[in-house]
């Protein structure tokens, strides 16, 4: 079973928990990255429909987060075609990626530290800011009702994330889970189409983890947020993901629901090794 | 009193004048959003006409109990007027309460309907719905993760008022408000049960209005007031606080963001009138101490000189004692750089009236806020008595008292010693139970509090000891009163919660909780390391210093002639936190001796039989349900008992 069949039909399925699923949101073609003469990723295709929680998982190296930088485009990749929204996307500078409505967070935190969570928040805005900056700095006519209704949203997403009583504190005083969540709450007030999510749940622990699986459904279901993620614990890819990517060193060994990917021979030998003899 | 007999005989009748009379006043708040929205009196008044009006609609007869759990919102108090409105019988319930819990109480009054707060609460009512099979409805205020539900018994509180509104016959909310009258059920209230299945204290308008009247007209309360309603709704001190006394005056309600904001809340409402019970204050205290360790030197000075000032003549200022021009002056200054700043972080500056009750407050807690200058002070009461049995006058307040008999309130103390009471706030009757309302209410209206006390002969007020089915006696006779012990404990701030054993036998031992916060924040200082609750609390240099505290409770104690025989003897440290979740205490943290006992056999047998430790295995219930077990081996302490011939010296 070294292609695992997934079976698609052209507009959609439906998963194991009811909700319907789109066509096709992000299509990956054939994608090769290189670093020098290290292959980051080679000749990977898979896509990401629309309102579906798509997981990237594999070992450590095996090119996870270089994928997640191509469909950011924070990389290039030197073969292969970058599909979203049916067309084929040009080399474009991350900020102009963003604007397409694909938003992310950081496997390392990546956070203006010196900043309250209210603001880090409203960083994640900025895309839906259309006054200059000399009208923002006398708060004149517009940016005034402009910045009234940023704000709006991003309560809302403070309200969302339930993280009202620390609005106001600096974020470098926060503990790591919070931190995360910050983040989250960023990339959500963004509004993304796309949430690109590194390594959401890394170095938390179990109730950190169970919290942020449900704000990921959430997201997911109340703003029909669409997700990829990346994440080292099989146990919460297995519960929060529709359907599982599986690398190994650049390689895609696996493609699949859940299930399909847990009985996936090669998955299991990548994960677990298999006896040399 | 012929007032409330008059036309205002309904809580919907004292919304009514409310609106009429104070109709652009702001009633309540609540902050969403980062933004504290605001509703008048006319506008609640016609929220709960839209929430009564949507009740009809769907279906709510005369007598249907409604019950109502979630956090405290506006929207939920509406819902206990609109209830009642509309005919029905509010049931607030703990919203911490486990599915088990809030089953039994649906049942037991049996329930129609519920209003739940959010997802969570619903998923509690949905999970034990085919134990209610006369469940109708229930009603979500917040839409979150709802979408999914099925909703042919579910509607969402903007529907349910929305119908409210479209209501075409506004003539039947019309004539269910006129059917009520004092004597109609007001609300019924769930006791926590320290020994036995919770009971529905039922509670009439008259109980609810008269109550309200004579607590408020006792400390001078207006309609400037604003409180913050933050403690459990389905607890009578908020139930007589944010509906009874705020609709009698027509003060202002405040309703934190969520629970984790309340401390901020606190500081930007500023309440003027304000209830807590010592829990609270003691982690105000904590986090100013802990937080002037780190402050800098200069600060730490001057905080440390003031309070010294504060403690010596703060709380005789506070009384209108005299005190000489001198420390009048200093505490002026200290006023002006300490003390006002440090009650205005605490949210504290505008308390005009403060309470604490619940559980015995330690003195130099009590002592730390009045110093400041605010006006706090003691009251005694239970669900039973629609709160108020005694309560302290301005100017008549020590730590150890708990005042006065509230206005209209008759105390008397049988031989037992157990305390009793009659007055217009006793109860109508437990719901569907008329043994225990006959065993607690005597034909003429007294009622048994089930509290031993004594009233002082220094100042009249009265002062509880214990309840009396806990004072027993010891093997050798002397008195035993364990409450009194675990509060001396409890005043340490590392001490959490405490039990003793000791009646009936030859000696006192006993279980002590160490408080995480505290002993941590000790732990962090002294770069002690450790993993988990359960190491702290065995680790050496922890029991050292509260065999320090329990060989100062002894000394103390020994002073007392009656209760020196209650000193502790042998003691340990356990290894979890006592919890509601496992039952061992109850929702408003009351200790279940009994439990505890049965629970614990092999620990109390090991504090009794003279081993040094004991190995042993708990299990324990985590939050969403699931149980587990922990296992410890606890070392058994031995205390240094103090010489009761004090007085012989």
């Amino acid at each position: 079973m070294s292609t695992p069949a997934t079976e698609l039909q052209q507009d959609g399925y439906i998963t194991a928990d009811g909700r319907k699923i789109g066509s096709v949101m992000m299509d990956l073609r054939s994608i090769t990255l290189r670093f020098g003469g290290v292959v980051a990723i080679q000749d990977i295709s898979f896509d990401i429909r629309q309102g579906e929680i798509r997981a990237i998982i594999g070992p450590n190296g095996a090119g996870k987060s270089s994928m997640l930088n191509v469909i950011s485009g924070f990389y290039q990749p030197q073969q292969g075609e970058v599909w979203f929204l049916g067309k084929k996307r040009p080399p474009l500078k991350p900020y102009q990626v963003a604007r397409q409505g694909i938003a992310r967070t950081f496997q390392n935190i990546a956070l203006f530290q010196g900043m309250t969570v209210l603001d880090n928040v409203m960083t994640g805005r900025l895309n839906h800011m259309k006054t200059g900056w000399l009208a923002q700095s006398i708060w004149l006519g517009r940016a005034n009702k402009e910045e009234r209704i940023n704000r709006r949203k991003v309560e809302e997403i403070i309200d969302f994330l339930e993280i009202q009583s620390i609005r106001k504190t600096p974020v470098g005083r926060l503990p790591y889970g919070l931190k995360k969540r910050v983040e989250l709450a960023r990339a959500l007030a963004a509004e993304p189409d796309l949430l690109l999510l590194d390594e959401p749940m890394a170095g938390m622990n179990v109730e950190e983890k169970e919290d942020m699986s449900r704000f990921i459904l959430d997201a997911n279901d109340e703003y029909g947020t669409t997700i990829a993620l990346i994440e080292h614990d099989m146990g919460v890819v297995m519960d929060l993901s529709d359907r599982v990517v599986v690398m190994d060193y650049g390689r895609k060994i696996g493609d699949g629901t859940p299930d399909e990917v847990r009985n996936n021979e090669e998955v299991i030998a990548a994960y677990l090794g298999v006896p040399n003899d | 009193m012929t007032e409330a007999a008059g036309e205002l005989a309904s809580l919907p009748a004292l919304l009514a004048r409310n609106a009429k009379l104070y109709g652009s006043k702001a009633a309540y708040r609540e902050k969403e959003f980062g933004i504290w929205q605001t509703w008048s009196w006319a506008q609640a008044l016609e929220e709960v006409n839209a929430i009564a009006n949507g009740l009809i609609d769907l279906g709510v007869q005369r007598g249907d109990c409604i019950a109502i759990v979630g956090r405290n919102r506006p929207a939920l108090y509406w819902s206990g007027i609109a209830v009642q409105k509309a005919g029905g019988i509010p049931v607030p319930l703990y919203q911490d309460a486990s599915a088990d819990e809030i089953a039994y109480a649906l049942g037991h009054c049996n329930a129609r309907y519920v209003i739940a707060g959010d997802q969570e609460q619903v998923d509690k009512v949905s999970d034990i719905s085919d134990q209610i099979p006369n469940l109708a409805h229930v009603i979500y205020l917040d839409d979150r993760g709802m979408r999914k539900y099925d909703h042919s018994k579910l509607t969402s509180f903007a529907e349910l008022q929305k119908r409210g509104r479209e209501q075409s016959d506004q003539q039947e909310l019309a004539r269910r408000e006129a059917e009520l009258s004092p004597e109609s059920t007001c609300v019924i209230l769930y006791t926590s049960g320290t020994t036995s299945r919770p009971k529905g204290v039922v509670l009439s308008n008259h109980n609810v209005i008269e109550t309200a009247k004579n607590s408020c007209e006792f400390d001078k309360l207006s309609n400037k007031e604003e409180i913050l309603a933050y403690l459990p709704m389905a607890w009578v001190g908020d139930y007589i606080f944010s509906i009874g006394q705020a609709l009698w005056t027509g003060f202002c309600v405040n309703c934190p963001e969520s629970q984790d904001t309340m401390q901020a809340d606190l500081r930007e409402i500023g309440p003027t009138y304000f209830f807590a019970p010592p829990q609270v204050f003691e982690r105000q205290l904590t986090s100013v101490m802990i937080r002037m360790e780190d402050a800098g030197k200069f600060k730490k000075r001057m905080f440390d000189h003031y309070m010294k000032v504060a403690k010596r003549v703060g709380p005789t200022l506070l009384d209108g004692g005299d005190v000489s021009f001198k420390d009048k002056l200093s505490y002026r200054l200290g006023k002006f750089f300490v003390y006002e700043p440090l009650k205005d972080t605490l949210g504290l500056r505008r308390i005009r009236v403060g309470y604490t009750a619940g559980e015995a407050i330690g003195p130099e807690l009590f002592d730390f806020f009045r110093s400041l200058g605010i006006n706090l002070k003691q009251l005694y009461g239970q669900t039973e008595a629609t709160v108020f049995i005694t309560q302290q006058p301005d100017g008549g307040v020590s730590s150890d008292t708990v005042g006065v008999p509230s206005p209209g309130v008759e105390l008397r103390i049988d031989d037992t010693g157990e305390v009793f009471y009659r007055s217009p706030g006793v109860f109508v009757e437990y719901l569907n139970n008329p043994e225990s309302t006959a065993s607690t209410k005597a034909q003429d209206g007294w009622v048994a509090t089930g509290d031993a006390g004594f009233i002082e002969d220094k100042t009249g007020q009265l002062r509880i000891i214990d309840r009396v089915k806990d004072v027993g006696k010891m093997a050798d006779g002397s008195l035993f009163a364990p409450k009194y012990v675990e509060n001396k404990l409890k005043f340490y701030p590392d001490v959490l919660e405490a039990v003793v054993f000791g009646a009936g036998r030859d000696k006192c031992c006993a279980f002590i909780n160490i408080d995480l916060t505290s002993v941590g924040n000790w732990a962090e200082r002294n770069n002690i390391a450790y993993a988990s609750y359960q190491e702290l609390s065995q680790h050496p240099q922890v029991l050292d210093i509260i065999a320090g505290h329990v060989n100062e409770v002894n000394q103390s104690i020994a002073e007392d002639e009656m209760l020196a025989g209650c000193q502790i003897h042998r003691f340990l440290v356990l290894h979890k936190e006592l919890d509601a979740d496992d039952g061992e205490i109850t929702r408003t943290r009351k200790v279940r001796r009994g439990v505890i006992e049965e629970k614990f056999n092999d620990l109390v047998n090991a504090l009794y039989d003279g081993s040094d430790s004991i190995y042993t295995e708990t299990e324990v219930t985590y939050e969403d349900g699931r149980k587990g077990k922990i296992t410890a081996t606890l070392e058994i302490k031995d205390a240094v008992v103090a010489t009761a011939a004090v007085k012989a010296a």
